[in-house]
């Protein structure tokens, strides 16, 4: 593997993601809610319709990073954001308005659907992963760096 | 109180798991949205960490009533799949590319990059605020 894809972490990146569902599973089977993030920060704002109770929505999103605070004084954590703060802004007010109409992001939809086999959710993925490399590969190709 | 510690404890793992992964790099994320560029397919193994326990976890709900702390299980509906549906993914995964950010990983990234994640979030409150005040037809599933 590292030899195809230098820059590749497939065994961190695969026990992250063990972290991640064992964390969505406490979530389910503990409070019988989906750890779907977008949805949870809304509810902290108080902008969406029903949902986890407040304090639930608010833990949870808290401990987000707070976890990673933790993570980053054991090992390396690399964040390297692109540069163009006007980008930036445009792309979270997209991913805003994106998530709660399609009631979901990688979280809800991607870990929490897919793992249900929700019909929903495996489209919705598809969906936002295709419009996802359409958009980084238009960049590309325009010479646009982010 | 049991389910605020469980919620603590849920978004603390998971944050840690976002760093842990890889995927609270935005670089990082993006690379995998490259297939024309340097492919990274980190955040496919990602996916299958996540996902494996999860599925388990959906096996237990099948033969449990209620949670362990709480009265009901709350799953939303795997139906129907409408323009609503597929418009805001499509939305979403071009704001994910742009710049390689979603919204869990932007919230966890507040410890490692302050103000650049504020401006993320905070362009995502607004974003969400406008979807929930706009004169449209609310979801009706």
């Amino acid at each position: 593997m590292p030899e195809f894809f230098p820059h590749a972490m497939p065994l961190a990146g695969f026990i992250g993601g063990l972290m991640i569902g064992v964390a969505a599973a406490i979530m389910l089977l503990g409070n019988g809610r989906i750890a779907g993030v977008s949805g949870m920060f809304a509810r902290v704002l108080g902008l969406s319709e029903g949902g986890a109770p407040w304090m639930t929505a608010l833990l949870f999103t808290a401990g987000l990073p707070l976890g990673a605070a933790l993570a980053a004084a054991d090992v390396d954590v690399e964040a390297r954001f692109p540069t163009s703060l006007g980008l930036i802004a445009v792309a979270g007010l997209i991913v805003g308005i994106g998530t709660r109409l399609g009631a979901g992001c990688t979280s809800g939809h991607g870990v929490c659907g897919l793992s249900r086999l929700s019909p929903r959710s495996i489209v919705a993925t598809g969906t936002f992963m295709a419009t996802g490399i359409a958009t980084v590969t238009l960049m590309r190709l325009a010479g646009v760096v982010s | 109180m049991r389910q605020s510690l469980l919620s603590l404890m849920s978004g603390t793992l998971f944050g840690a798991g976002l760093a842990v992964s890889g995927m609270i790099d935005p670089a990082r994320v993006r690379a995998f949205l490259d297939v024309a560029g340097a492919w990274d397919p980190t955040l496919a193994f990602v996916m299958a960490g996540a996902i494996l326990p999860m599925a388990l976890a959906w096996l237990i709900v099948r033969r449990r009533s209620t949670p362990i702390v709480a009265e009901q299980f709350h799953t939303p509906a795997t139906s129907p799949i409408d323009a609503r549906l597929m418009g805001g993914a499509a939305l979403f995964g071009i704001g994910w590319g742009l710049v390689g950010l979603c919204p869990g990983p932007a919230i966890a990234a507040l410890a490692i990059q302050p103000a650049t994640a504020l401006l993320f979030i905070a362009a995502m409150a607004v974003g969400a605020a406008i979807h929930r005040f706009a004169p449209t037809p609310r979801r009706s599933a």
